[in-house]
């Protein structure tokens, strides 16, 4: 018998009607910033206000979890994955349709809910555990393994109001971590701390879903999503698309989303997946790859420029204004943010062109995502388009020598062989 | 491991729901965490701490006692003003807080409600339950005052309990209406105070129900405050109202609020998370 068995569930929100909000509307429209502002306009002007909208954030989705199984659930934004992890987790209700649960379920939408600034780590770990689903008794048993995981120990007396975000996210994360049901529905609680800590969270939902349990997961983090989960399902505004093993599942989830670009090419923008607060847009694109001009190739080895245009409401110094490639496979590779290097953007209100050079791309031949980012120096999002175009690099043939390797990996390196011989003993 | 598991079915719930008050009592100590939380929470950071609870029946007792009892020289039943005036102050003050709270409760825990599911009901159970602390800390300072005074309780003392769990009824029936009405209209916000102070005029606090007509005191008693208070009165400084009718009306008033608030509570519930 499955875990879970979702029979075609369906949500329904209503909007434009008095009591509907922005969260849910956020949620419900497939969240262009654009479409966001152009129904807040609506509503100040107030048109649309008593106009009775409904927009399905989830419609006719089945499928079905078998024990033990680790799932992943991916889509775009405003794609219904977390209205889908609400109703599973029974904070809302579907509108048709039906779901069935065999077993103790457990649900992270969020770390540290309900935790008191007021009250310190100590009370909290005891408060949070008992909200998202702990026994007193089983916390206590715990209790020392959550704070040495969360490297609070020496102020676990301390109001939480005194602790760095580092340690808040850390204890929030700790104690969600010792949450053991037999289903487990995690909702993006991975992006917290620095590195350091991120690698261990990663090692215990290893640990989860390799113990045997049922684990849903949301997230946006495709390496992640492939590291811990066997199947995948992706949703499409609202509808399940694709769903079987995770590697094909990411890889369609990716081509479909990316605009392929050729060197040179200017790539639009106004329609991208986007997210930030929109002070500033990214416009258009396009990167050339060669030393000798706008027409060239990208290649290991060479310089990688992208040129981009940037749409400015006021005047505005951006802290961080980064490019950053992924492999194929949604992972990560190369990051080049200013902020790293403490140097700012400034820009001018209207339109503004940006040229950022990677003096030497390190990359194997292969096909890669470029995205643009462009926020303050605290991580807040002016701009982020995850995907803004894919791009070949190509074999260099002029500087390299040799034969690319059947199996070779993401990223080129400088090495040297030497050989000597070994005296042997006879 | 699967075979006890529970089995949740997830479907569009239509009409009224019941109150699965068995789920409420599998959350029994989530229901005790957030007491806990609230009551350590409520007074941190304020130079008076607890004494709050003390301070604000205690000034408006001394208020009336000016205004009510010397200058418009309203009747007191025979006791000294002061204890008229505490001894229905003190439920009173739990019964107004414990509304308030609960009114505001779920517009208060936003985040758990779109982020956690529990049974929803421990929200504004929780924010009256944490007033009990408060009361408690406001009735050793009415003892005081009739050691004072030089009253002695007879063994109708033990009333106290029930007509205290008659003010639970009352503030947490009226919190479910307010707090499911607040999900969707944050007029509630506005409406609560004001309502709070009619409703302490509307309760025989500042005067006796025995300066109303035999015949209309029974109607008066539909709100259930009236019971309470003379309850209160009765049992600890022996008034002679004999309020047991007047009690007992109450009791069924405050009833059908507390019956009416959790079935209408429970009917909203479902689209909390996504209107609040």
């Amino acid at each position: 018998m499955p875990s879970i068995s979702v029979e075609s569930l369906g949500k329904r929100y209503r909007i434009g009607e008095p009591g509907s909000d922005y969260t849910t509307l956020k949620e419900a429209l497939t969240s262009s910033a654009r479409g966001l502002a152009a129904s807040a306009r609506s509503r100040l002007r107030g048109d649309g206000r008593r106009r009775r909208e409904h927009i399905w954030a989830l419609r006719n989705v089945s499928f079905d979890v078998a024990p033990g199984e680790a799932v992943a659930v991916i889509g775009a934004n405003g794609a219904g994955k977390s209205t889908l992890l609400k109703i599973l987790s029974r904070i809302t209700e579907p509108t048709e349709g039906r779901a069935t649960i065999r077993g103790r379920v457990g649900s992270l939408l969020e770390v540290g809910t309900g935790f008191h600034p007021e009250l310190t780590g100590r009370e909290n770990t005891y408060l949070n555990g008992a909200i998202i689903g702990m026994t007193r008794r089983e916390i206590a048993r715990k209790f020392d393994e959550i704070v040495e995981f969360a490297e609070v120990s020496r102020f676990i007396d301390t109001p939480v109001k005194r602790y760095s975000s580092g340690m808040y996210l850390r204890l929030a994360f700790a104690v969600a971590a010792h949450l053991e049901p037999e289903i487990l529905i995690v909702d993006e609680v991975l992006a917290v701390g620095d590195a350091a800590f991120q690698k261990k969270c990663m090692g215990k939902m290893g640990d989860v879903a390799q113990q045997g349990r049922t684990v849903m997961f949301v997230s946006h983090n495709m390496d992640a999503v492939q590291r811990l989960c066997s199947r995948g399902i992706l949703l499409e505004s609202g509808n399940v698309v694709a769903q079987g093993p995770i590697a094909a599942v990411v890889a369609r989830y990716l081509s479909a989303r990316d605009v392929e670009s050729a060197p040179g090419e200017w790539v639009d923008l106004a329609a991208a997946n986007r997210t930030g607060d929109g002070e500033a847009r990214f416009a258009r694109v396009r990167y050339s790859g060669d030393d000798a001009g706008p027409a060239g190739n990208a290649y290991p080895h060479g310089r990688l420029t992208v040129e981009m245009e940037i749409d400015a409401e006021h005047a505005l110094t951006v802290e961080s204004l980064a490019a950053g490639v992924w492999s194929a496979g949604g992972v990560k590779l190369v990051n080049a943010d200013t902020v790293a290097r403490g140097w700012t953007v400034q820009l001018r209100p209207g339109r503004n062109r940006v040229v950022l050079s990677i003096d030497e791309l390190y990359l194997n031949p292969g096909s890669y995502r470029l995205g643009l980012w462009m926020g303050s120096g605290l991580g807040a999002a002016y701009d982020y388009v995850e995907s803004a175009f894919r791009f070949d690099v190509v074999p260099a043939g002029t500087r390299e020598f040799g034969v690319t390797p059947a199996k070779d990996g993401l990223v080129p390196c400088a090495f040297r062989v030497a050989v000597d011989q070994v005296p042997t003993l006879r | 491991m699967m075979d006890h598991a529970p089995i949740v079915h997830i479907r569009p719930g239509r009409g009224w729901a019941s109150l699965e008050l068995g789920e409420l009592w599998r959350y029994r100590e989530l229901l005790y965490f957030l007491v806990w939380r609230d009551i350590k929470v409520r007074y941190k950071q304020t130079a008076l701490g607890a004494s709050w609870a003390v301070i604000q029946p205690f000034g408006t007792m001394v208020v009336f006692s000016l205004f009510f009892g010397r200058l418009a020289g309203i009747p007191s039943d025979g006791v000294p003003y002061p204890v008229f005036a505490y001894a229905a102050l003190v439920p009173w003050t739990f019964f107004a807080q414990g509304l308030s709270q609960s009114a505001n409760s779920l517009v208060a825990s936003q985040d758990l409600i779109r982020k956690v599911y529990f049974p929803r009901l421990a929200i504004p159970a929780a924010a009256v339950l944490a007033g009990l602390v408060d009361f408690a800390i406001a009735f050793v300072v009415l003892v005081g005052m009739m050691v004072y005074f030089g009253i002695t309780p007879t063994q109708q003392v033990v009333w106290i309990i029930p007509l205290l769990g008659l003010a639970f009824i009352t503030a947490l029936g009226v919190g479910l209406w307010f707090s499911a009405l607040n999900v969707q209209y944050r007029d509630v916000a506005y409406i609560v105070p004001f309502a709070v102070q009619f409703w302490l005029f509307a309760t025989p606090i500042a005067y006796p129900s025995s300066l109303l007509p035999e015949q209309w005191r029974l109607v008066y008693s539909l709100n259930p405050m009236v019971g309470v208070v003379e309850g209160f009165r009765w049992a600890l400084i022996g008034t002679e109202t004999a309020p047991g009718p007047m009690v007992l009306v109450s009791a069924a008033a405050a009833l059908a609020i507390l019956i009416g608030g959790a079935f209408y509570f429970r009917r909203m519930e479902r689209t909390f998370a996504d209107t609040i």
